[in-house]
This record gives structure tokens, sequence and C-alpha cells, in this order.
């Protein structure tokens, strides 16, 4: 339970760890767009060696980034079979109905394929590589324009961040309750699917009350402290440096690249 | 039922860097009849040994399927856990865990937390719907819920039909534990049974451990930070620090050594420190840390000195 691949903090000091999450925030969005401007074989092969070198640089284990991919592994193949089959195109190997697999067809959904792990590999690196805290203090830093028409961004990065926080309080909960549950011989394993259900009533009963009884608790001691005053400081500044200014010439580097790729070689097929 | 532990070992998340090595090399024998306490510093792995002794933590070899894990090379690999309790090997996949979770029950620290249901007497009655095959008889159910009820001392005409939502800390915590012992396991096993009470609240739980150990219950484990608990009520405790099993030993000859004791960061009973008060003075006395047997032995020492 507790190895959810997805959104889990890979405690390492690299590069990559590094780097202000504000910048790996708008870097994670440069790459989006990059990887959508590439009309070709040749951009992508581009964003992926930039990638390449990004998960390099962030010394995770390359087991950790396949784990990313395997979540996302039902869409991918999803996206394959049916741009496969769906995609028209002149060189026709075979068709029955509307369903035809073509040459422009099997280009057409690798492109898509290799588009997807790309970006799932690129989302979960800046998730494994900036702890929540940094993740919404950069999301709320990079907000601040919207506090000119009055949108709570503070709020909004307050809520993002205790729900990130209860996340494994709440499993570890959930293993505690399922455990005092089965010490008196429930069963979660077996049985038809709506004695299945049913037998989860006795851990969903327990967890949201002390769900609610932490939130409570969490209120009144933030009240206690004072929350709600004036202006808050941040315990951690963020600060640009050395490193950001470089993945961010990677960055406008790679934009540039793609960008003239699509309009020297075209599109694909 | 005697219980068995060698060479456990276990480790929380392991390779991966949260890994924590919550048991280290665990060996010791619980015997049959035993009201056995164990202690030791916050995380030392109290709580991860007494959830070994059902099955809710199993070993590697009672798993489908076993991840294997290469030994070092040049290193001898460690030596086979054993686990067993009564006749049932922990450590083979054929077990019926269910059966043994019958019979050896198991209080959680905060057990109030796991209450679910409308009704006091259906929560209690929930584990003895689970472990009985087919129906339960309803008559017989409501006995034995009356019965665990009164031994928690709650009457049932009072609380049976209540939400146990409503009640105060103290009955929830009662209720809870009427719910494990309704099915009157053999062994009991308690993850600090008395932690938030007050002391009279303590003292009950006490009583209620040592009535039913008189009767069918045979063997109590039970977690403690009280030390005074241990001294006056433990036949042996087991110590652990950081995952290792420091000793075990019956509290006469555990707090005769107070030093090492507070070196793992523990308290010594009050009986122990008034002891060492008295020693200082220059007064010795001999006795093994129950209250009674103080006073017995401060009186004698007062009736042969004078
Ligand atoms: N579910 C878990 N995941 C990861 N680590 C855990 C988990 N449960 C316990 N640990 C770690 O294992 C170690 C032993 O924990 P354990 O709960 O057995 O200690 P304990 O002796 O019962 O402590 P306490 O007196 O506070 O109850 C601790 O370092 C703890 O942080
Ligand atoms: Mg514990």
């Amino acid at each position: 339970m507790k190895d959810v691949a997805f959104g889990q903090y890979y405690p390492a000091d690299s590069f990559v760890h590094r780097l202000d999450p504000r910048l790996k925030i708008l870097f994670l969005i440069a790459y989006i767009v990059a990887i959508f401007v590439a009309s070709n074989f040749y951009g992508l092969a581009l964003c992926a060696a930039v990638l390449i070198l990004a998960v390099a640089l962030s010394r995770l284990p390359v087991g950790k980034v396949f784990r990313a991919v395997r979540g996302a592994l039902i869409l991918v193949i999803f996206t394959a079979v049916i741009n496969l089959l769906f995609h028209s195109g002149k060189t026709v190997y075979w068709s029955c109905g509307i369903l035809c697999i073509s040459k422009e067809g099997i280009l057409f959904s690798a492109y898509l394929v290799i588009r997807l792990v790309l970006l799932v590999i690129c989302s979960s690196l800046l998730t494994y590589t900036t702890t929540p805290v940094a993740l919404t203090d950069g999301i709320e830093s990079l907000l601040t324009p919207l506090k000119w028409i009055r949108f709570p961004v503070h709020a909004l990065a307050l809520i993002m961040s205790i729900a990130l926080r209860m996340i494994p309080t709440l499993m570890e909960e959930t293993e505690r309750i399922k455990n005092a549950q089965k010490a008196r011989g429930a069963n979660f394993e077996s049985g038809n699917p709506l004695r299945r259900v049913k037998a989860f009533i006795p851990i969903l009963v327990p967890l949201l009350l002390s769900a609610f009884r932490r939130a409570d608790e969490l209120g009144d001691a933030m009240e206690a402290r004072c929350y709600g005053g004036k202006k808050r400081v941040k315990y951690k500044k963020l600060r640009f440096s050395w490193r950001d200014l470089l993945a961010a010439i990677l960055a406008a580097a790679l934009i540039a690249g793609v960008v003239l790729l699509r309009v020297y070689l075209g599109e694909i097929v | 039922m005697r219980i068995v532990v060698e060479h456990l070992s276990y480790t929380y998340q392991p390779r991966t860097p949260f890994a924590v090595k919550a048991l280290d090399d665990v060996t010791l024998t619980i015997e049959e009849g035993e009201f056995f306490g164990v202690i030791g510093h916050t995380g030392s792995g109290k709580s991860t040994f007494v959830q070994h002794l059902n099955g809710l933590i199993r070993l590697p070899s009672s798993l489908k399927r076993q991840k294997k894990i290469k030994p070092k090379k040049g290193c001898l690999p460690p030596p086979p856990p054993v686990l067993k309790v009564g006749d049932f090997d922990l450590g083979d996949k054929k077990t019926d865990f269910r059966a043994l979770r019958k019979s050896v029950g198991m209080v959680f620290q905060y057990p109030e937390y796991q209450l679910f249901a409308e009704t006091v007497k259906e929560d209690v009655a929930f584990g003895l719907k689970n472990f009985s095959e087919g129906k339960p008889d309803p008559r017989q159910t409501e006995e034995a819920v009356r019965e665990a009820l009164s031994i928690v001392g709650l009457d049932y005409d009072e609380i049976a039909d209540k939400s146990p939502f409503d009640l105060s800390g103290g009955q929830k915590r009662r209720v809870a534990i009427a719910g494990v012992i309704v099915t009157r396991p053999e062994v009991l096993v308690l993850d600090e049974p008395a932690a938030g009470l007050d002391p009279l609240g303590k003292r009950e739980i006490m009583q209620l451990l040592h009535r039913i150990h008189g009767s069918w219950c045979k063997t109590i484990v039970i977690v403690s930070h009280d030390m005074d608990e241990i001294a006056e009520n433990c036949t042996r405790a087991a110590v652990f620090s950081e995952g290792k099993l420091v000793c075990v030993l019956p509290p006469s000859e555990l707090f005769r050594d107070a030093g090492r004791l507070t070196d793992l960061g523990l308290d010594i009973p009050l009986t122990a420190k008034l002891v060492l008060a008295l020693r200082e003075r220059g007064v010795e006395i001999d006795c093994n840390f129950r209250t009674e047997d103080f006073v017995a032995a401060v009186l004698a020492r007062k009736g042969g000195a004078s």
C-alpha cells in the first residue's frame, strides 16, 4: 500500500532535486509545450534526449522511472490500439470494415505513444524530485498574479499542502484500523462482491471519524497558533541559483530546437 | 499455548530510502500461563513485535509470493526465523491464520478507534460473528456479549443498545476490549491498554486482566510504558531497544539493575526508587518490587531493628 508510485517524493541530493520548484514547474510546462510542438520524430528525439539528461541528473533509480510508466500503461496501450486501427492512410496493410492498419497509422500511434510516455515520465520526475511542501510553495508563488483579482491563492495552496500531508497519515490509519478488524476476524479477501463491499464498513466508519477528528484538531491547533492573522512569511525562501539559470537555458533551447525541427522538416509522414 | 520466537527480524519499507529496521534478531520464549510484559523506549519495536504474534505481520516464508533476497557475498545467510504459537507455525503457508487469530486476541493501542457499529452490542459481537462457522445462534451471542461486557465492568442492559460513539473515552475503551475478549482467546495480547486512562481506569483494566487470566485466558502479553504496572503484575518482562531484545527477566531481577533501564531511557517503578533511596541512607531492602512485598520487607526490617 505504501508504494504508490505516483506523486511520491524520492529523497536524493542531485542537480534536479536542488532546482527551484517554480522553475521545475515552468520547465514541465515548457516541456509539455515542446512535446506538442514537436511534429516529427526528430523533434521527439530531441525531447527524449533532454528528458534522459534530466533523469540522469536526478539520480533516480531507473526502476522508479519505469514504475511511473507502468501506472499509465493501460492508457498508453489503449491509445496505441485505437489509433492503430482507426487512423487511415495510403499504404494499407490490412483492412476490415472501418478498421484498417496502415503504415501511417503505425507511425502515428508510435508518435502518440512516445509523446504520452515522455509526458508521464516528465511529470513524475517533478513529483519524485520535489517535496510536496516545495511543490505547493512553488505553485503558490507562480499563482501570485491571481491575488490581484482577489483569488485566495494562499488558502488554495494551504488546502493542497494539507491534503498532500494527510495522505500518508490516512493510509497509515487505514492500515491500523484494518489490522485491528482483522484481529477480530474480519475478512477482506474472500466472498462475493457485495460481501466484500460490506466488509469495508468496519474500516470506513472509523476512518471517516478519525479524519474528521484530525481536521478538527488541526483547525484548533492552527487557531491556537494564531493562523489567519496578518501577513505570513516563509520558513524556506525560494531562491534562483546558477542551476536554475542553466535549466532555464536548456528549456529555451529545447523549445527553439523543436520549433526549428518542425519548420524545416515538417509533419510526420 | 507456548510462544516460541527465534531470530525474528522485521524491516518496514525494505529496499527504500525510508527503510526502518524495527526488529533485529529477536529470540525469546513465552510459557503458557505467563503474564508477560514488553517494555522499551518509544519506537523500540514493541508494537511491531506483538503484531507478529497473531499474524498481522507475516513472516516472509508464510506469504504466497516470496521475494527472494540474495544474501550478500562473503557473509553467511541469517538463520531462518521461527515463530510458533502453540501448534500454529506462523512461518508456514498452510497455517489457518483466522483460526490463529481466534486463539490469539489482540487489543491495539487506542482500541476505541476501531469501533464502527451502530450499537455497542453489534460491535462487541463483530468478532464472534466473524469467527463462528455458519450463522451464530442469537441467544448464545447475546449471552457471550453480556458476559464480555460484564467482565470489562459494563452493564449490558444499560449500554447494549447505545451507540458506541455516545460513550465516554474510558467506556469506549472497555467496549473495544470486550469486542476482543468476547471470543475467549487463549492468548491475549494488549498494546498499552491503559494509555491515556485515569489512575482508577488503569487499575480497573489491570484487575480485569487478572480476572480473565485466572480463568480461560491462559497467557497475557502486555506492552506498557508504566513500570509500576509491570512490577506489580508481570511474571517476566522483555526489554526492547532499537529493535533488539536487551533481556528477558522477572521484575524482581529486572529492576535491581536500575542503571541499565535508565540508560535505555526507561523509568523504574516507585518501589525500586524507594529501595535506592533507602540504600543511600544505608538501609538494604530485599524485595521483588511489588508494593505489598516491599511493605512487608520494610516492616520486617523495622521489626528486626527495633
Ligand atoms: N507502518 C510503518 N511504516 C514504517 N515504519 C514504521 C511503521 N510502523 C512503525 N514503524 C517504525 O518502526 C519502528 C518501531 O515501531 P513500533 O511501533 O514497533 O515501536 P513501539 O516500540 O511500539 O513504540 P511506541 O512505544 O511509541 O508505541 C519505529 O522506528 C517506527 O518509526
Ligand atoms: Mg507501539
